[in-house]
């Protein structure tokens, strides 16, 4: 190599080191317009994408000013920032079991119930663990109701008693169950032991985030008569070997075409007609349907998997910042959202402001489990059901009625994560 | 071989920038993360301390389970397979490019051109270039469905998606080319004349390319494979969204680990992983001095 061109490279380096300077300068001045957002009314809001639509910030900001600005990711990501990262978010949207981890830690805080205008009107699913007309629902794994309170202002632990003192204020749950293929597999399902038919063989998916899979796998394992649990959402080291155990088989015998993760997986799995029977999401198994593809969200004799999701706050908010905190809490309760959130087959917290913004043709089919009467549209405009359609499941009474377990954190966690591990390297 | 004090000075000022970049982005954070796999851990937060709990509980079983593998083994095992897999394939196909690239095309501005066009699937992220093979593989895709219609086969081929054969595949069409570039770049700088002399001297086309081609192309061939090695050991992306997230893989354990907020124990087989990256790397290198060579 010349001399020359041993020069040339070392004032290239030196250009890169101007570079290199150019872009913390640039950094520092990036600084500015972040300090003065502040004075505007912005709120950071953390969580899933399932409930972070763009109609529903758009909607935000012309009644009340405040501007959402979403931080999207995954389940697990969500639970990860807020240990990892608490000042980098003022709201937090997230599902109740995760509180086992979240609270300990004491980097959120909860909401006062006293500042919640429609706090009495929540569904009592939240309160007492039972529907409006009084019957009690399952109550396996982190129901909503185990953990809704906190002894005091800043405690990190949960109150068995109610106390003004809210972990997370209410405002979507669901029930879940399998999705099938009813043109593939042309024949009635009615139990969660199905997906380990080896009917389905190559053909069936559960989902891989090992908290909620497992649990699945659970329902699969008692709905086959192996096993009775005292609690699927809590248990004993023997019952996760033995669960692990029946899913391993079935793994190594091919039972299984794929694993999913988000919910785009999850359609296009369906979609493609790789798996006809699989753990699912309301909207995804509405997305496969909206594709024009049969899809149904299959109602099951052993009941439903159920999960909620609320609002908290960062540690970090306070003073003005948490009186808008509470504004949009309130603001989320007081139909538009909640009606939003029904309208993709989920449910909301308060049902009374909800049924205010929808239409009774509405709210007959996608809470009373009545053939629609119109066609039924999703919150984009798109058709999703023609006229004459039922809800899979029926009404909301049905439904949540037959919650048998809830998304849970188990106390042996750990031990469960190490044989998930052992489960896909099987 | 004495410099002068000054000179000596001026060679430390030169490399210091990149030496500080190195210490602080990557010699500190590994670091932290040995020093973090040492940490006991409950459901939300990392106990700062000494504990071997990480490295333990990730070897749990291996001698229990004997002669049976525990998850380690058969973890390490799956992934060493689809890294020898993959590393077999992408080395004869870019070996394949490079030799074509830089022996058949003559003119200069060809050989630039047709390497630059080995780039253009660089232009997609590597999500879109993964995920471009399920609709062609799939139970009802172009290639079962073309094949049933050939009458080739009556019923599709599970094994082309979800399986060993779909990750092999993605991470080859992935990585051939961070093979093709060293090689290529070793294989251009061999004197002609050589090849010459050996075929003067009466070798066939093969013997030239064995006892000279191929030990003249080493550094390339190391370079490339060091890079598709170490890509291939931490994978978790190709190996889950290819295999169904039903094969194991060194990264997913990482990854789970992380996910169920068990720093420690996600760093203790950080550290593991590295270690034996580190061996497979160190064992190659001993094959040829790179330093030497370059």
């Amino acid at each position: 190599m010349s001399k020359k061109n041993v020069i040339s490279r070392r004032s290239v380096l030196k250009g890169a080191a101007g570079l290199v300077g150019a872009a913390a300068g640039s950094g520092a001045i990036t600084g500015f317009p972040y300090i003065m957002s502040q004075e505007a009314k912005v709120l950071r809001y953390l969580g899933t994408a399932v409930n972070e639509g763009d109609d529903i910030s758009k909607k935000c900001f012309a009644d009340t000013g405040i501007k959402i600005e979403y931080i999207t990711a995954t389940t697990d990501d969500v639970t990860k920032r807020v240990i990892t990262q608490p000042n980098s978010f003022d709201v937090l949207d997230t599902e109740y079991f995760s509180l086992k981890k979240l609270v300990p830690s004491g980097n959120i805080l909860g909401l006062n119930a006293k500042k919640i205008k429609e706090f009495d009107n929540i569904t009592p699913v939240f309160t007492k663990g039972e529907l409006p007309n009084g019957k009690k629902i399952g109550n396996q794994g982190t129901a909503p109701w185990k953990v809704l309170y906190l002894e005091g202002e800043n405690s990190t632990k949960f109150s068995k008693t109610p106390t003004e003192h809210v972990t997370l204020i209410p405002t979507v749950y669901n029930a879940d169950t399998l999705g099938i293929r009813p043109d593939l597999i042309k024949r009635p399902i009615s139990s969660w032991s199905e997906l380990l038919n080896p009917e389905f063989k190559g053909k069936a998916s559960i989902l891989n985030i090992p908290s909620i899979g497992i649990m699945d796998a659970a329902m699969v394992v008692e709905a086959s008569g192996l096993h009775k649990y005292e609690d699927k959402g809590n248990m004993t080291k023997a019952e996760i070997d033995l669960t692990m155990k029946i899913m391993t088989e079935a793994k190594k015998s091919g039972q299984f075409r794929a694993f999913w993760k988000d919910f785009n997986e999850s359609v296009n799995l369906m979609a493609a007609g790789e798996t006809v029977i699989q753990s699912m999401w309301s909207p995804a198994v509405t997305k496969v349907r909206s594709m024009g593809i049969d899809c149904t969200f299959q109602p099951l004799k052993e009941g439903y998997r159920s999960w909620a999701s609320g609002f908290c706050v960062s540690k970090g908010v306070s003073g003005k910042k948490l009186d808008i905190a509470y504004e949009f809490v309130n603001w989320y309760l007081s139909g538009f959202a909640g009606a939003y959130l029904n309208r993709q087959g989920y449910y909301s917290a308060v049902l009374s402001t909800a049924k205010a913004n929808m239409s009774p043709d509405e709210w007959g089919y996608w809470m009373e489990g009545k053939a629609a009467v119109a066609d039924i549209k999703a919150p984009d405009g798109t058709t999703l059901e023609k006229a004459g359609a039922k809800r899979d499941g029926g009404s909301y009474e049905d439904r949540m009625g037959s919650v048998a377990c809830w998304n849970a954190v188990m106390d042996e966690n750990d031990y469960m994560v190490r044989k998930w591990n052992e489960f896909i390297a099987a | 071989m004495f410099k002068s004090p000054s000179k000596n000075l001026v060679a430390w000022l030169q490399a210091g920038p990149m030496m500080l970049v190195f210490a602080a982005f990557f010699l500190l954070p590994l670091c932290f993360v040995v020093m973090v796999s040492f940490w006991d851990y409950n459901e939300y937060e990392m106990i700062p301390g000494f504990t071997t709990r990480g490295y333990y509980e990730s070897f749990e079983g291996c001698v229990a389970q004997l002669p049976g593998l525990c998850t380690i083994l058969k973890t390490y095992l799956e992934t060493i397979k689809l890294c020898f897999l993959t590393w077999a394939f992408t080395l004869v196909i870019g070996f394949s490019v490079a030799y074509f690239l830089a022996f058949h095309i003559k003119s200069k501005s060809m050989q630039i051109g047709l390497s630059l066009l080995c780039t253009i699937p660089f232009w997609t992220s590597n999500v879109i270039r993964m995920i471009a093979w399920i609709p062609l593989l799939g139970r009802n895709g172009l290639v079962n469905s073309g094949l049933m219609h050939m009458g080739v086969i009556d019923k599709p081929l599970d094994w082309l998606l979800f399986s060993e054969f779909a990750v092999v595949l993605s991470l080859v069409h992935l990585f051939t080319f961070f093979m093709v570039v060293p090689i290529f770049n070793s294989l251009i700088r061999i004197d002609k004349r050589l090849i010459e002399a050996a075929y003067d001297a009466g070798a066939t086309g093969w013997q030239t390319l064995w006892n000279v081609v191929i030990p003249l192309a080493k550094p390339g061939i190391v370079i490339g494979s060091i890079f598709v090695i170490t890509i291939v050991m931490g994978d978790f992306i190709t190996i889950g969204v290819m295999g169904g997230q039903q094969l194991a893989a060194a990264g997913k354990i990482i990854e789970v680990r992380l996910n169920a907020l068990q720093f420690p124990a996600a760093a203790a087989n950080a550290v593991i992983l590295l270690v034996i990256t580190f061996l497979i790397i160190s064992a190659l290198s001993k094959l040829v001095d790179i330093r030497k060579e370059l």
